[in-house]
C-alpha cells in the first residue's frame, strides 16, 4: 500500500495542517484526520505487529472494527497503549508509536515466530513446556509473557481527570447516522426528552463516509439542517465523541464521552479528559450500524488489503487514496460502489473480483458505465508484495465455491478492497439480553427477540438501505416518544432515498488458493489481531473443541482489543463447516460489555487522589491535628493514635499517655463513638430483645454495659446504653459497628417486631465526646463548673447527668473503659473544640494530658476489656470471652437459641484469657499463633493466638489477651508462641493486669 | 444497575438500596420449643430459586424504609414490589 | 492418550497438526453409571479425574448442560493460594495447592501454573493485626506465609502505591510465594483429557431437569438427553448447587449471587504478582497474555443471570486506580459475570446429602478455582468410600446445625 492524499476533496480542513511523529519520525495531516488517515496519506504501509507472529499490520478499517493499526499514543504519565489509529483524532504535535515489535518495527526480532509459526499453532502453549516444571517457570513462562502483550502501561500517574453524569431520558439513541438522527427527529420534535450519541466528531454516520443524495440534495446537507432543529430543541441532548459501552438491566445504558482526547495534552489539562454518562431511559433506540467482515483467504493480513468501505471513506471523507491502483474482493453488492467512489476519486481499480457470478444491481451497472473492469465468478487466490501488497493473482470458482479453476492472471495493485458482507452492531442488543437470529440473506446475525424496552433500527437490524434505515429510525422515534407520553405515534415523513437494486449476497467463507489452508506456507487469518488462521479453527474443531466459546478460547479468536469485531462471524462460520452444523445451530459467542475498551482512569471518575472513600473527622481534630497528633484509620474515621512531643518515638509517647491516665488525668476524644436515640414505649423490650443481658430493669438516668449477638450466637457488637427518660434511651457502639447497628435495629423493627413502637435516630455526629480519665479526672471536670455535683460521691459511677459544663449544654456518663475515674462528656459537636481547649486550659497545672486510640487500648487491655473485632472475629461467643454474667437466662434475645447447639458447648472453645510473657520487657506480637507444644518445625498444633498485647507502663511489664482453646482450664499453663524471630514464652493468666478489685474507678 | 421502585419514595437507582435476602422469613417465635436442625433451617437455609424470588430491600440512602420486592433471578425483571405487611402477590 | 510433548509438537507441525486426536470423545449417555457427575465444570472433572485414578472407579458420567469449563470455571480470575486462616481450610487449600504443582505433569496439559506470589494488602491496624495472624498460623500449618513490611511490600511490587499520602495507606501485607494463577481453560480441558482417557464419559449438552428418588435414595437423573439411572450422584454446579439439591427436595444454606470479572487491554509484562486488597476492595494479576485480570465483591442481591451491575465495576476502579495510579489510562476490554455459591461462613460443603446417594460439593463462594484439584480429589474420595476424608469432613452440611461453623469472612469488623 502506498496512499496519498488527494489534492482537493474529503471532510478535512486544509488550512489547518498539524504536525505529528509516528516513531519519532514527523508527518503532517490535517484537522478532520484520524491518525489512521494521515498515516495512510503519508504513505505508511505498517502500522503494527501482530500479537503472536509478529506479521506486519497496516491499517484495514476505519473505524471501531479495525483489529489491525493499534498505536502507542503519548509518552510516561500521558501515553496510552493499544489506541485503534483509526478512532484518534489528528492533533497538532501528536506522537505516537508503533508497538509489539523490537528493536524497530521494520526489524522486528518477534517476525522469528512467524518463521517457526507451524511450532506455534493454536493452543501450542498446552502441549508443551509440560516438564521439568522449573523450565516453565524460569525460562518459558517468561518467554511467553515478554513475547505477549501489546502496547506498554504507563509509567507515571495519569495526569488527567474524569468525572461521571446520570441522566434520565424518555428515548436515548445510539448512533447519529441516518437511522439514529431520524429516531432523534421524531422523538425529539414531540417534545420528549431525548439523548443522541455518536462515537464520531460529527454526526452523519456512514452518510460522511460516501456520498449519497437525500430528497434530490447532498446528504450531509440534510444531516446538518436536521443536527440544527435537533440542536434548538430544549428537550433534546446531543453529545458527539460519545460511544455506548453498555446496556444493561433496567434500560440503563453506559456512555463515555472524550471531551478532551482530540486537544493537545497541554491544551486538555485540568479540564475533564472523558465523562461517562449513566444514562437510565424510558426507550432505547439502537441505531449502531453494522461492521463490514473481511473474506478469509491466503495471506489475507498483508497490509494494504483493506476493507472496502474503509478504503471508500479514506478516499471520500478524508481525501486520502489507500493506493493509485487497486482492486476490489467481494462477495455482494456493496463493494461495487466502493469501487464507483475510489474511482471518481481517482484510484485506478485493475478489476472487482465477484465470487458470484457477477451483479446486476445498481452499483455495478455504475461501475461498468465507469469502465471498471469486473471479474465474476473469480476469487484472489494469491497475493504479491513482501511486506505490502502489490499485485493479486485471480483465478475462477468452481460453481461450489469450494476449488479454484482455470488460468491464474496477475493484477497489479497497491491496495486490494475486500467486502465479506457486513455485521449489524448488536453488541448492545445482546447486551440487553436481546435474543438474535441468523439471518441467511445477509449472513449474519440479527435481533430477533428483545428483552428490554428498546428498538433496534437500519444497519444495526440487518435493514442496510438508506431507505429502511430513515423509515426504522423516524418510526421507531415516534414510538418511543408515545411511550413515554409525547405525541401520537406517527413518523414524520423523511426525505426520498433512492432504492436501489442488489444482486443476493454469496458467502464463501474460505476462498480457495494456491495454498491450502494449514500447509504452512499461506494464512488464512481470521482475527488479525490475535494471530488466528482458517487452519487454527479447523484444528480445534479437530482437537474435539465444537462449542463456539471453546473454540474463541482455545484459539484465542475474538479475544483482542477489537472483541471480534471483524473475526467473529468468520469464525463460527469456519467452525460449523468444520464440525457439520449450520451458523445458527453453532451460534455465536456473548458479546461482552464493552463495546470499545475504556479507561479505567473513567471508569473511576473522580473516585480518586483520596476521594475514593470519605474522610470523617471529629469536631477536634484540628486541634489533634496541630499538636502532634498521628492518626489511624478506623472504618472511614481518622482518630488519633498517639500525639508525639518533639523527640519521642511512638512507644515513648504512648508510655507517657497511659502513665498520665494511671496517676493524673488524660483528656481523650471519644467523638467516633456510635450514637444512637431509642424513643418509645416499647424501647425497653426492644432492648431486652437485641442485647445479650437484661435492660428492662435500667433505672432512668443509669447506665448498662450491653453486647450484642447475631442471631447465629456470635458477638457483633459492644457499648453502653443509657436510661434518658421513661421512654428514651441512648444507646453507644463501637466505632466502626455504627451503621451496622443502626441498620440491625431498623431491620428488625421493620421486619420482625414491627409492632414493637420504638424508633432509632443515629446522633452520632450531634455530639463531641470528651472523656477525661484518671484519678484527676474530677478536678478537672469540677474546674469546668458543671451545672451539678460531679464527684464520684454525689454523681454514682454508671449514671448520667444532664446540665452544663464549661457554660455548653452537656451530658456527662459516668463510665469507664480505661478503669480508672472517667467522665464521658457529650457537648454539641459545634461545641466539642471548645470543650476541649476549655479541659485543657483548667487541667494544665494538674497534668492533663491528651491520649489517643493506642494508649486507650493499653489501659482497657490491662483490665481485660475486649474490643469487638479484635478479640472477636465473627466466631467468639460471649460465653467464649467469659461473659457469662451478661448472657441472660430469664429472657429470649437475638442469639441466645444458638448458644444452646452443640458446636457451642465444646469445651475446646477458644476463650479469652490474659497472658504473661516470661522476659516482661518481650511484647508478643499482636496475631502470634500459640502452642503448647513446640517443634523443631511446622507444622506444629495451634491451640489459640494473641489478640492484644501491649507493654503496660503502670504495671511496668508487657501482657496480653488472646484466646485459646479450653483456656481458662489453662491458667497457670505455660505456651510458646513460635515466631519467624524467635519463640516467645508465655503464662496462662485470668484476663485481668491491674486493679482487678475495679477501686479505681471511683477515683 | 437494577432501577427499583421504593414504595415511599418512587423509583431510584440500586445504589440507593442495600438487598437484604430473602423475605418472609419468620423468626420461629419460641426457639427454645425447636430442634437445632429446626432453627439451623430458620437461620440458614435459603430457597435461593431460579426464577421469581421474594427478596427484601431496604432504601439505605433513602428514607432507610425496608419493603419487600418481587425479582426474577433471571432476568432482574421486577415484577411487584410491596410494603412490609401487605400481601404478597401471586406468582 | 496421545502424550504431548516438545517433542510430538515438532513432528505435528511438521504433519501440519492434522494428527492430532480430540481430547475427550463425544459419547453418548448410556443408559446407567455407576456414578453420575452433574457439573462440568473443573471441580466435576477433576472428581471424575480422581474417581478413575486414585479409586478405578471409571463407570462414571460428567453431565454438563452447555460446555465444559463455561460456569465459573472459565469466569474466574484464576487466584491461587492456601493462605487461609482457619486449620481445617488451610489443610484442605493446600492440599489442592500441593496437587496443583504436579498437575500439569500428572494431567500432561501445561495449565500454565504462574507461582508468582500472592499479596494480601493490610491497610488499617486491624489488617495488620489480621494479616499476621493468618501469616503466623499458615507457617505453623507448614504453609509459606510472610509478612510484608510497606518497604518490603514497595520492593516486591514496584508498581503499587506505597505512598503514606493516600487515602489507606499500605501498612503491610502476606505474601504467599507459591500463590499464583493458572489458565483457568486449561485446567478443564486438561482434566477432561486425562478423564476420558480413563474411561470417563464426558457428555455435554446435557441438561439435568430431574432427580429421580425410589424409597428415599437417589436413583437417577431426567436429562435433556434421557434418563441416565446412577448408584451415586454427584451435584458440583457452582451457581446452581440450590436448583439441583431442591429437585431432590434438599434445602442448601447456600445464595446465588453474580459475580464479575474483567480484563485490561494486553500490555507489557509490568504487574509481577497477585494483588488483593480488602479495605480498598480489588484482586488482580497479570496474565500471561498480559491482560490485567480484575476482579472484586459480589452484587448484593441474588442472581442466575451471569451479569451483574456497572456501579460495581466502577467501584473495583477507583479501587483499581487508587492502589494503582499508574494503571488510570490502561483501559477495560471485556467484562462479564458468573454465578457463585455464596454459604454463610465462606466455606464449601463437600460431602453428602441427607438423601442416600447423593453428594454435593458446593458453596464455594468467590474462591473456588483454587480448591480445584483438592476439591475433586477429597470429593472423590467421598464418593468413593461413602463417607468424607479427614480433609473435608469438617466441610459438612451438619456444621450448620451444630454450629461449627469455618467462618473466613475474618473479623466482623473493626471496632473503638
Amino acid at each position: 500500500m502506498s496512499g496519498e492524499r488527494l489534492p482537493e476533496g474529503g471532510r478535512i480542513d486544509r488550512s489547518r495542517p498539524l504536525r505529528f511523529t509516528f516513531d519519532r519520525i514527523p508527518y503532517q495531516g490535517f484537522a478532520g484526520d484520524t491518525l489512521a488517515s494521515a498515516l495512510v496519506a503519508n504513505g505508511i504501509a505498517v502500522v503494527a505487529r501482530s500479537f503472536k507472529y509478529h506479521r506486519p499490520r497496516g491499517i484495514m478499517g476505519a473505524g471501531a472494527e479495525d483489529p489491525c493499526g493499534l498505536v502507542q499514543l503519548g509518552e510516561h504519565g500521558d501515553t496510552e497503549p493499544n489506541l485503534r489509529a483509526t478512532q484518534v483524532e489528528l492533533y497538532d504535535g501528536l506522537v505516537a508509536h508503533s508497538i509489539n515489535r523490537w528493536p524497530s518495527l521494520e526489524y522486528d526480532l518477534g517476525t522469528l515466530n512467524d518463521r517457526f509459526a507451524p511450532l506455534f499453532a493454536a493452543g501450542f502453549y498446552y502441549k508443551t513446556f509440560i516438564r521439568p516444571k522449573f523450565l516453565w517457570d524460569r525460562v518459558w513462562e517468561p518467554i511467553i509473557r515478554r513475547m505477549a502483550g501489546m502496547g506498554h502501561a504507563p509509567t507515571a500517574p495519569d495526569p488527567d481527570i474524569y468525572d461521571h453524569r446520570h441522566l434520565h431520558c424518555d428515548v436515548v439513541v445510539i448512533g447519529g447516522g441516518p437511522a439514529g438522527l431520524a429516531a432523534a427527529y421524531a422523538a425529539g420534535r414531540t417534545g420528549a426528552r431525548v439523548i443522541l450519541a455518536d462515537e464520531q466528531p460529527e454526526f452523519g454516520g456512514r452518510l460522511l463516509d460516501m456520498p449519497e443524495t437525500l430528497g434530490e440534495r447532498p446528504a450531509l446537507e440534510r444531516v446538518a439542517e436536521v443536527v440544527a432543529e435537533l440542536a434548538s430543541m430544549e428537550e433534546v441532548r446531543l453529545l458527539l465523541r460519545t460511544t455506548a459501552l453498555g446496556y444493561y438491566d433496567h434500560n440503563e445504558v453506559v456512555l463515555v464521552e472524550r471531551r478532551g482526547d482530540h486537544f493537545p495534552p497541554q491544551e486538555r489539562r485540568g479540564k475533564v479528559r472523558q465523562r461517562m454518562w449513566h444514562v437510565r431511559a424510558g426507550e432505547v433506540i439502537l441505531a449502531t450500524g453494522a461492521h463490514e467482515r473481511p473474506l478469509v483467504f491466503a495471506d489475507n493480513d498483508r497490509p494494504g488489503v483493506m476493507l472496502a468501505s474503509a478504503a471508500a471513506a479514506y478516499a471520500w471523507r478524508y481525501g486520502v487514496l489507500p493506493g493509485r491502483k487497486l482492486v476490489v474482493l467481494t462477495n455482494n453488492d456493496s463493494a461495487y460502489r466502493a469501487a464507483v467512489v475510489l474511482a471518481e476519486a481517482g484510484a485506478e481499480i485493475g478489476a472487482i473480483v465477484d465470487v458470484r457470478a457477477g451483479s446486476d444491481g445498481y452499483w455495478a451497472q455504475e461501475a461498468q458505465r465507469r469502465g471498471i473492469p469486473m471479474l465474476g465468478g473469480r476469487a484472489v487466490v494469491g497475493l504479491h508484495g513482501l511486506g505490502r501488497v502489490e499485485g493479486v493473482e485471480v483465478r475462477g470458482l468452481d460453481a461450489s465455491g469450494v476449488n479454484a479453476t482455470g488460468a491464474r492472471h496477475r493484477i497489479e495493485c497497491e491496495c486490494l478492497a475486500v467486502s465479506g458482507g457486513f455485521n449489524p452492531a448488536v453488541h448492545l442488543f445482546c447486551q440487553s439480553q436481546g435474543r438474535l437470529r441468523f439471518d441467511d440473506a445477509i449472513a449474519a446475525f440479527v435481533p430477533d427477540r428483545a428483552a428490554q424496552r428498546q428498538f433496534s433500527v437500519g444497519a444495526a437490524a440487518g435493514r442496510f438501505a438508506l431507505a429502511d434505515a430513515l423509515a426504522d429510525g423516524a418510526a421507531a422515534g415516534a414510538a418511543a416518544a408515545r411511550t413515554a407520553g409525547f405525541g401520537d405515534g406517527s413518523a414524520p415523513a423523511m426525505p426520498g432515498a433512492e432504492r436501489r437494486s442488489e444482486t443476493p449476497l454469496r458467502p464463501i467463507w474460505l476462498l480457495p488458493g494456491e495454498r491450502q489452508v494449514g500447509d504452512g506456507k499461506a494464512k488464512h487469518f481470521v482475527d488479525f489481531q490475535n494471530d488466528v488462521t482458517a487452519a487454527d479453527i479447523a484444528l480445534a474443531a479437530r482437537e474435539g473443541f465444537r462449542s463456539v466459546e471453546h473454540v474463541k478460547r482455545y484459539t484465542t479468536t475474538g479475544m483482542g482489543t477489537d472483541q471480534g469485531k471483524t473475526s467473529n462471524v468468520n469464525a463460527l462460520a469456519l467452525l460449523s463447516r468444520a464440525v457439520g452444523r449450520t451458523i445458527a445451530e453453532t451460534g455465536t459467542t456473548t458479546f461482552r460489555p464493552p463495546y470499545v475498551p475504556v479507561a479505567f482512569g473513567a471508569l473511576a471518575g473522580a473516585q480518586r487522589d483520596g476521594l475514593v472513600d470519605p474522610v470523617r473527622v471529629t469536631p477536634i481534630n484540628s486541634w489533634h491535628v496541630t499538636n502532634g497528633a498521628v492518626f489511624e484509620d478506623v472504618g472511614q474515621w481518622k482518630r488519633a493514635r498517639h500525639y508525639l512531643r518533639p523527640g519521642e518515638d511512638m512507644e515513648r509517647a504512648v508510655r507517657r499517655e497511659c502513665l498520665a491516665v494511671r496517676d493524673a488525668v488524660g483528656i481523650f476524644d471519644a467523638s467516633t463513638l456510635g450514637k444512637i436515640e431509642l424513643r418509645g414505649p416499647d424501647a425497653a423490650e426492644f432492648l431486652d430483645r437485641v442485647y445479650t443481658n437484661g435492660f428492662k430493669s435500667l433505672g432512668i438516668g443509669r447506665c448498662r454495659y450491653g453486647l450484642m449477638c447475631r442471631e447465629d450466637g456470635m458477638v457483633f457488637d459492644d457499648g453502653v446504653t443509657t436510661r434518658l427518660g421513661e421512654t428514651h434511651y441512648y444507646m453507644t457502639t463501637t466505632t466502626g459497628g455504627a451503621a451496622r447497628v443502626l441498620d440491625w435495629l431498623e431491620e428488625w423493627l421493620q421486619t420482625e417486631w414491627t409492632t414493637l413502637k420504638v424508633y432509632c435516630t443515629s446522633v452520632t455526629e450531634d455530639w463531641a465526646t470528651v472523656t477525661l480519665s484518671g484519678p484527676k479526672a474530677a478536678q478537672v471536670l469540677e474546674a469546668l463548673k458543671p451545672s451539678f455535683p460531679a464527684e464520684p460521691s454525689s454523681f454514682p459511677f454508671m449514671s448520667v447527668r444532664a446540665g452544663r459544663v464549661a457554660d455548653f449544654p452537656a451530658r456527662v456518663f459516668r463510665v469507664s473503659y480505661t478503669g480508672e475515674l472517667s467522665y464521658e462528656i457529650n457537648v454539641p459537636a459545634r461545641d466539642g473544640r471548645a470543650l476541649w481547649e476549655a479541659a485543657m486550659q483548667v487541667g494544665r497545672g494538674i497534668g492533663i494530658t491528651p491520649y489517643g486510640t493506642e494508649a486507650m487500648h493499653v489501659l482497657r487491655a490491662e483490665k481485660g476489656f475486649i474490643v469487638v473485632g479484635q478479640e472477636t472475629d465473627g466466631s467468639v461467643t460471649p460465653l467464649d470471652l467469659g461473659l457469662e454474667g451478661l448472657v441472660s437466662k430469664r429472657k429470649d434475645f437475638l442469639g441466645r437459641r444458638s448458644l444452646r447447639r452443640s458446636g457451642m458447648l465444646e469445651p475446646q472453645r477458644k476463650q479469652l484469657v490474659g497472658l504473661l510473657p516470661m522476659d516482661p520487657d518481650t511484647v508478643l506480637p499482636e496475631g502470634a499463633q500459640l502452642v503448647r507444644e513446640l517443634k523443631p518445625k511446622p507444622p506444629m498444633a495451634m491451640v489459640g493466638h494473641v489478640t492484644s498485647s501491649y507493654y503496660g507502663a503502670r504495671i511496668g511489664r508487657s501482657f496480653a489477651l488472646a484466646l485459646v482453646r479450653g483456656g481458662r482450664a489453662r491458667v497457670g499453663e505455660t505456651l510458646h508462641a513460635p515466631l519467624p524471630s524467635g519463640t516467645i514464652e508465655a503464662q496462662v493468666v485470668a484476663p485481668n493486669f491491674y486493679d482487678a478489685e475495679g477501686k479505681r474507678r471511683d477515683g | 444497575m437494577l432501577l427499583i421502585r421504593c414504595p415511599w419514595c418512587g423509583p431510584r437507582d440500586e445504589t440507593e438500596f442495600r438487598c437484604g435476602g430473602e423475605a418472609h422469613i419468620q423468626r420461629p417465635p419460641d426457639p427454645d420449643a425447636i430442634s437445632d436442625a429446626e432453627w439451623a433451617d430458620y437461620l440458614f437455609m435459603r430457597r435461593n430459586p431460579k426464577g421469581p424470588h421474594r427478596e427484601r430491600w431496604v432504601h439505605a440512602q433513602g428514607c432507610r424504609r425496608w419493603f419487600n420486592v418481587l425479582r426474577s433471578t433471571v432476568s432482574h425483571e421486577i415484577l411487584a414490589v410491596y410494603r412490609m405487611g401487605e400481601r404478597e402477590p401471586e406468582t | 492418550m496421545k502424550r504431548y510433548s516438545i517433542f510430538a509438537l515438532v513432528r505435528n507441525a511438521i504433519s501440519r497438526h492434522r494428527d492430532w486426536p480430540p481430547l475427550w470423545r463425544h459419547p453418548d449417555p448410556k443408559p446407567r453409571y455407576s456414578v453420575v457427575i452433574v457439573g462440568g465444570g473443573a471441580h466435576g472433572l477433576a472428581t471424575a479425574y480422581y474417581l478413575a485414578k486414585e479409586h478405578g472407579i471409571t463407570d462414571v458420567a460428567v453431565l454438563e448442560k452447555g460446555w465444559l469449563g463455561g460456569g465459573n470455571t472459565g469466569r474466574n480470575t484464576t487466584v491461587i493460594r492456601s493462605n487461609y486462616l482457619w486449620d481445617e481450610s488451610a489443610a484442605i487449600y493446600e492440599h489442592s495447592l500441593k496437587l496443583w504443582e504436579g498437575l500439569s505433569a500428572d494431567l500432561n496439559y501445561n495449565l500454565m501454573l504462574s507461582q508468582r506470589g500472592v499479596l494480601s494488602l493490610a491497610h488499617t491496624l486491624h489488617e495488620v493485626r489480621e494479616g499476621v495472624r493468618r501469616a503466623n498460623a499458615n507457617r505453623l500449618n507448614g504453609i509459606d506465609a510472610e509478612w510484608l513490611t510497606p518497604e518490603q511490600v514497595k520492593a516486591f511490587c514496584p508498581v503499587l502505591n506505597t505512598s503514606p499520602d493516600v487515602r489507606y495507606p499500605i501498612l503491610g501485607a502476606t505474601l504467599q510465594r507459591r500463590g499464583g494463577i493458572a489458565r483457568h481453560d486449561a485446567v478443564a480441558w486438561g482434566l477432561a483429557r486425562a478423564a476420558d482417557a480413563r474411561g470417563v464419559d464426558i457428555i455435554q449438552n446435557c441438561e439435568v431437569t430431574g432427580i429421580r428418588r425410589e424409597g428415599g435414595r437417589a436413583v437417577g437423573v431426567e436429562t435433556s438427553r434421557g434418563y441416565i439411572a446412577a448408584d451415586k450422584i454427584a451435584i458440583v454446579a457452582a451457581g446452581h448447587s440450590s436448583v439441583l439439591a431442591g429437585m431432590a427436595g434438599v434445602r442448601l444454606p447456600i445464595e446465588s449471587h453474580p459475580l464479575q470479572a474483567l480484563v485490561s487491554e494486553p500490555v507489557k509484562p509490568v504487574l509481577n504478582c497477585v494483588v488483593m486488597s480488602s479495605t480498598v476492595h480489588v484482586y488482580v494479576s497479570q496474565s500471561d497474555k498480559g491482560e490485567l485480570v480484575l476482579g472484586a465483591g459480589i452484587d448484593g442481591f441474588n442472581s442466575y443471570a451471569q451479569r451483574g451491575s456497572f456501579h460495581v465495576i466502577e467501584g473495583q476502579m477507583a479501587a483499581l486506580v487508587e492502589l494503582f495510579p499508574i494503571f488510570s489510562r490502561m483501559r477495560m476490554m471485556r467484562s462479564w459475570g458468573g454465578i457463585v455459591d455464596v454459604c454463610p461462613d465462606a466455606s464449601p460443603i463437600i460431602g453428602k446429602l441427607p438423601v442416600e446417594g447423593l453428594y454435593l460439593n458446593g458453596g464455594w463462594g468467590t474462591g473456588g478455582f483454587k480448591a480445584t484439584p483438592g476439591s475433586g480429589w477429597v470429593f472423590a474420595y467421598t464418593i468413593a468410600k461413602d463417607e468424607p476424608h479427614p480433609l473435608n469432613a469438617p466441610f459438612q452440611l451438619d456444621r450448620f446445625t451444630t454450629g461449627a461453623l469455618i467462618d473466613e469472612h475474618g473479623a466482623a469488623g473493626v471496632a473503638h
